[in-house]
């Protein structure tokens, strides 16, 4: 079964899922999964094909939801300026793209900094940056709300033929619209990775002073890569805005970065595939481990999981269960290439 | 003027402990190529350890920092043996994920052992300050500044005038020369883990008593002992030494004249500037980048 028919099936399943199953409790931790799922991929273009760990993604989510609600909701703050900025509500898809427009621009701002130096210093510029963001969001009240948070943000809507613009305010309204963000965002990563810039950060991952040499652009693939990554994140977090209609400093908080790393590593990172297994396995395990054990439980558990699966799957569950579909010594349980430090 | 020498005083008490913590980091940086996301938990349980060991057995106060250093010591040994040593030939990222992994299991043990609620470690020191001129200063603090400057002198000692410092500072030099010289070079970095771990416990110990203890204290910690790390140079001992005075100063005189909200990220604004103006650290030699 080739990988596009097993796609259109699975999109397909997971469309006609709200036809079927009519739980709603189930459609929202669905919808919730989804979003991280879609945070997941664009961490998995960095992560997976660029080699580089981005510790600060929920940096660009936070952002992403942030800007979303203020631009629906409206604001007006005092900068300095002889007169506030204000800013009237603007209409919700404006500030989709407009959230996803900004949280692209920061990508390129910390994929300028940090790529002057990579490895650990990316991480923990990442990581500072995702702090600084948390603290802004926390403390700038006259913007943010502080930790009373922004509500009443408005839902997504969208025009139907026959009965005009609806809001998406339904589970499965909300279910599908995740899907449907999530599906292009799929595509759109899965055409970029294929595409010459796809190659290109291949090619720096797997040996980068060769990849240098046959004139391939490092930096420059590299902050596209952040670029895009950090939009996709944007929209993961403006979905989470405009579905949940609240928004605190805690979308920036650490513990969210981490679920995402999670999902990317124990899928296969570096796979298309790899996010989307690994999301809906860790965003539906919290739910099946929720009434038998307490919160610090599940995360000790999360913890152990990350550390077992680098040690008995260093390349994530999609690429041992492809191998194993072709039924070859799972290439998966070797370890991979050891290189040197 | 007053007001200058008090948050200078204040900083440079808080700075004490911050270079602890960031030699602890930069030395594992340096020599085992491995960054460390378990330090600001080391430092967490250096501090419940000072809890259980003071206010629940009722030892004494010195005793207990001991043993939280020793416990330290010894933690930082098992996760080396266990987690770190079968994955010493793989890349960073590997390492990176695995130490992410303690760092949330450990984090949430502690939540799990003691509770959300943040505890208070009793010290035996007057609450009086003592006042010397325009400044004053908590005995308790001040006990902290010493037990910090002694511990960063014997560790400067450690690592320049003895064997076991030589065979450190040949490991991190050239890991496979070091070897062939004869350095055992697998118990260099079991030590080394385990020193660096001792380091963030008995910070955490000395702080526990200043600050209040709590689950997640580790984090922010841990993340300044970063800054601390890249404002020194990853892997630059003296560096980071500097840099823990530098960022307490920064952060206590941020606090006092810009906007005490702010406080902990002036950190994080120090890593993105240092690495805007210089990438290297800005007390690094040349070619040890990334």
């Amino acid at each position: 079964m080739s990988a596009r028919v097993f796609n259109l099936l699975f999109v397909a399943l997971a469309a006609s899922l709200p036809l079927w199953m009519r739980d709603p409790y189930l459609l929202a931790i669905l919808s919730s999964t989804g979003i991280f799922i879609i945070a997941a991929i664009s961490l998995n273009l960095l992560l997976g094909f660029t080699g580089q760990l981005s510790l600060g993604h929920a940096a660009f989510f936070g952002i992403g939801a942030y800007t979303s609600a203020l631009l629906s909701l409206g604001f007006d703050v005092d900068i300095g300026l002889p007169s506030p900025v204000v800013v009237d509500p603007k209409p919700v898809w404006v500030a989709f793209f407009g959230a996803v427009a900004v949280s692209g621009l920061f990508g390129f701002l910390i994929g300028k900094l940090a790529f002057r130096v990579r490895g650990a210093y990316f991480v923990i510029v990442t990581i500072a940056f995702a702090e600084v963001m948390r603290m802004v969001a926390l403390n700038w009240v006259d913007l943010t709300e502080g930790p009373m948070a922004l509500n009443n943000i408005p839902p997504l809507s969208i025009w139907w033929p026959g009965s005009g613009l609806i809001a998406l305010v339904t589970k499965p309204q909300a279910y599908w619209l995740v899907l449907a963000v999530g599906v292009v965002c799929y595509f759109l990563v899965a055409h970029m990775v294929r595409s010459r810039i796809g190659r290109a950060l291949v090619a720096l991952r797997e040996n980068e002073p060769l990849a240098r040499s046959v004139g391939v652009r490092v930096t420059h693939y590299l902050v596209v890569a952040t670029v895009v990554s950090a939009a996709i994140a944007g929209a993961a977090g403006a979905l989470y805005a405009h579905c949940v209609r609240i928004v605190d400093p805690d979308v920036f908080l650490f513990i969210y970065t981490v679920t995402m790393v999670i999902m990317v590593v124990s899928g296969g990172k570096g796979t298309l595939a790899g996010p989307v297994v690994g999301g809906l396995i860790f965003g539906l395990m919290p739910q099946a481990l929720r009434g038998t054990a307490p919160p610090e439980v599940q995360w000790i558990i999360y913890g152990i999981g990350i550390i077992l699966i680098v040690f008995f799957l260093p390349r994530g569950i999609v690429p041992a269960f492809a191998d194993l579909a072709r039924l070859r010594v799972p290439q998966a349980l070797r370890r991979p290439a050891k290189v040197a430090p | 003027m007053d007001q200058i020498l008090q948050h200078g005083l204040n900083g440079v008490v808080l700075g004490g402990t911050y270079a602890l913590l960031g030699i602890g980091l930069t030395l594992v940086f340096g020599i085992m190529r491995v960054v460390n996301f378990t330090h600001g938990e080391l430092y967490a349980f250096g501090a419940y350890l000072a809890y259980l060991f003071v206010a629940l057995l009722h030892l004494d106060f010195f005793l207990s920092i001991a043993l939280a250093a020793l416990a330290g010591f010894a933690l930082g040994a098992v996760i080396e043996l266990v987690l770190l040593r079968p994955l010493r030939t793989d890349d960073i990222d590997t390492v990176m994920l695995v130490m992410i992994g303690a760092w949330i299991a450990l984090q949430n043990g502690e939540q799990f052992v003691w509770g959300g609620v943040a505890k208070l470690v009793p010290s035996p020191f007057a609450q009086e300050p003592l006042v010397f001129g325009p400044v004053s200063v908590l005995p308790l603090r001040l006990f902290v500044l010493a037990v910090t400057l002694v511990l960063l002198v014997a560790f400067y000692l450690l690592i320049d005038r003895t064997r076991l410092g030589m065979a450190m500072r040949a490991t991190f030099q050239d890991r496979d020369t070091a070897a062939l010289m004869g350095v055992d070079v697998k118990g260099i970095y079991t030590l080394t883990f385990a020193l660096g771990s001792s380091l963030a416990a008995i910070a955490g110990a000395l702080l526990g008593p200043i600050f209040l203890v709590n689950p997640t204290m580790g984090n922010l910690v841990g993340l300044k002992a970063f800054a601390i790390v890249i404002l020194g140079g990853l892997g630059n001992i003296t560096g980071a030494t500097i840099g823990g005075f530098v960022l307490a100063l920064v952060e206590e005189f941020g606090a006092g004249y810009l906007s005490s909200e702010y406080r902990d990220a002036f950190g994080f604004v120090v890593i993105i500037a240092v690495l805007a103006l210089r990438p290297q650290g800005f007390f690094a030699l040349k070619g040890r980048v990334g």
